[in-house]
């Protein structure tokens, strides 16, 4: 691995998305449009919007960030650039390292606008540190660009790629305690809700807005999400196979 | 001869289920140009894969410059450029040149005189995918030429080009071979042939023949490498 080409490969991928000035602000603008459509549907039930509003804010950089990475690394694939950067210098480790540092940075800016809107203008409260609501939504938004690398091998066209976030990510929301409190749930979905990392996502941002700082169980449940974002790369990374058919 | 630039030994390749190489040996000399020629789907891409490592093989050795080929130690040595142009749509062609400088550790200066070989100067801002098919092919071919690669793999790189730059190019190749790099160019257009100083001929996935433009002709008592080609299709027991 060389630190140089994992920048040099965030930096490119940087500069594609600087080129896309729309897919930009869709990033930016999205999550703050959708807390504060929330913030309406609630407006009669400000305890409803309390309760959901601080997951939502921390998780949807994950949901965006997988549908981004798993089109861009989809397209590597498909237009012959990723067997071009395999017959580079260019490790693997560094093209994923790049990724990630270029969608991280990208989460940090979406986690920091959201959060603005949110806490400033919409009355949104979090009992905890702020700082652990932006730091769990990059946490997220890498495990979800770790995930969109590891799903697009199994993608041969972005109409697939795009219809594994539906598969991937709905059933995580439904089970992960947002809808409702997992402890209520069949014993098999809390099983299956144990193994699931956007559970250990929503557990942590729930414990942050109710007043937990960045220890006991939020700081385990962020190592999960660390250790997941790095299985998930691990797995992606042995899916780019330098020699194939 | 001195030592080959490149090395086949008893190369097999199977894709699904079919053998598309069989049993192929062939050596290269390094500091010249090499041209691969045979019709479309003769296997012509699925050696040069295996030449820069990223093509699946059944059994055989392929060696580049000394190296098991797609030895980390060669990534750098070793310039291939696909058929298909392989750079991003979304970035300009001097920002993909950039890019791919950055990889292969070379200036980013480099950019501006790989952009005056392929003859795209004027438009180095621009979007590749605001370009022209050819624009784009050579846009990829000016990523693989700043690296200065010891050792060139150009899949069909003149393709679609007008006759002018076809020229141009070619030019350009023989100045990177005259400065010691190794080229195999492949093309199935075979008037071509001639500005190559080897030739490889294939057909389905065997080699037909492996020596100078010139002694094919004389061997086959051809006009043409077309006819040479074919003779050699007609006669497969002539020895070359």
């Amino acid at each position: 691995m060389n630190p140089l080409l994992t920048f040099a490969t965030a930096r490119r991928v940087l500069a594609q998305l600087r080129n896309d000035p729309r897919t930009v602000a869709l990033l930016l603008v999205t999550p703050v449009v959708l807390v504060a459509l929330m913030k309406w549907v609630y407006l009669d039930q400000d305890r409803v919007f309390q309760r959901i509003g601080v997951p939502l804010v921390g998780i949807f950089p994950m949901t965006s960030m997988f549908l981004v990475t798993s089109i861009t690394m989809l397209r590597e694939r498909t237009t012959g650039t990723l067997e071009r950067l395999l017959t580079t210098p260019l490790a693997k480790l560094d093209l994923l390292g790049g990724y990630a540092l270029a969608f991280g940075a990208v989460a940090v800016l979406q986690g920091a606008l959201t959060s603005a809107v949110a806490f400033g203008l919409l009355g949104l409260d979090v009992e905890g540190p702020l700082l652990a609501v932006v730091v769990l939504a990059v946490v997220n938004a890498l495990l979800g660009t770790s995930m969109g690398l590891l799903v697009s091998a199994f993608a041969n066209s972005e109409f697939q790629a795009v219809q594994f976030m539906p598969v991937f990510l709905m059933p995580q929301i439904l089970l992960c305690g947002l809808i409702a409190p997992r402890a209520a749930m069949a014993p098999a979905l809390e099983a299956l809700s144990n193994v699931l990392p956007m559970t250990y996502a929503y557990d942590a941002l729930s414990r942050v807005a109710g007043g937990e700082g960045f220890s006991g169980n939020v700081a385990s449940d962020t190592l999960v999400l660390a250790v997941a974002s790095l299985l998930a790369l691990a797995l992606g990374a042995a899916t780019l196979r330098r020699r194939t058919e | 001869m001195t030592e080959p630039a490149i090395s086949i030994h008893h190369l097999r390749v199977v894709r699904g289920g079919n053998e598309v190489l069989h049993n192929l040996d062939l050596d290269i000399e390094p500091g010249v140009i090499t041209g691969l020629l045979g019709p479309s789907g003769c296997g012509k891409t699925t050696m040069m894969r295996a030449i820069v490592g990223v093509q699946k093989v059944a059994s055989g050795q392929v060696t580049v410059l000394g190296q098991p080929a797609g030895s980390s130690s060669l990534r750098a040595k070793v310039g291939y450029v696909t058929q298909a142009p392989s750079v991003y749509e979304d970035l300009s062609i001097e920002a993909n040149l950039h890019y791919f400088a950055r990889l292969y550790g070379v200036p980013t200066g480099r950019a501006t005189a790989a952009l005056e070989a392929v003859g795209l100067s004027e438009h180095s801002t621009k979007l590749v995918r605001q370009l022209s098919g050819g624009q784009r092919a050579r846009a990829s071919l000016a990523s693989a030429l700043l690296a200065s690669p010891e050792v060139l793999i150009l899949d069909e790189p003149t393709v679609g080009l007008d006759p002018v730059l076809r020229a141009e190019l070619w030019a350009t190749f023989h100045q990177l071979a005259g400065d010691g790099a190794t080229l195999l160019v492949s093309s199935h257009v075979m008037d071509e042939a001639e500005r190559c100083d080897r030739l490889v001929l294939m057909r389905e996935g065997a080699i037909l023949a492996h020596c100078p433009p010139r002694q094919l002709l004389a061997d086959t008592g051809a006009s043409t490498v077309e006819d040479a080609f074919l003779s050699l299709v007609r006669k497969p027991g002539v020895a070359v």
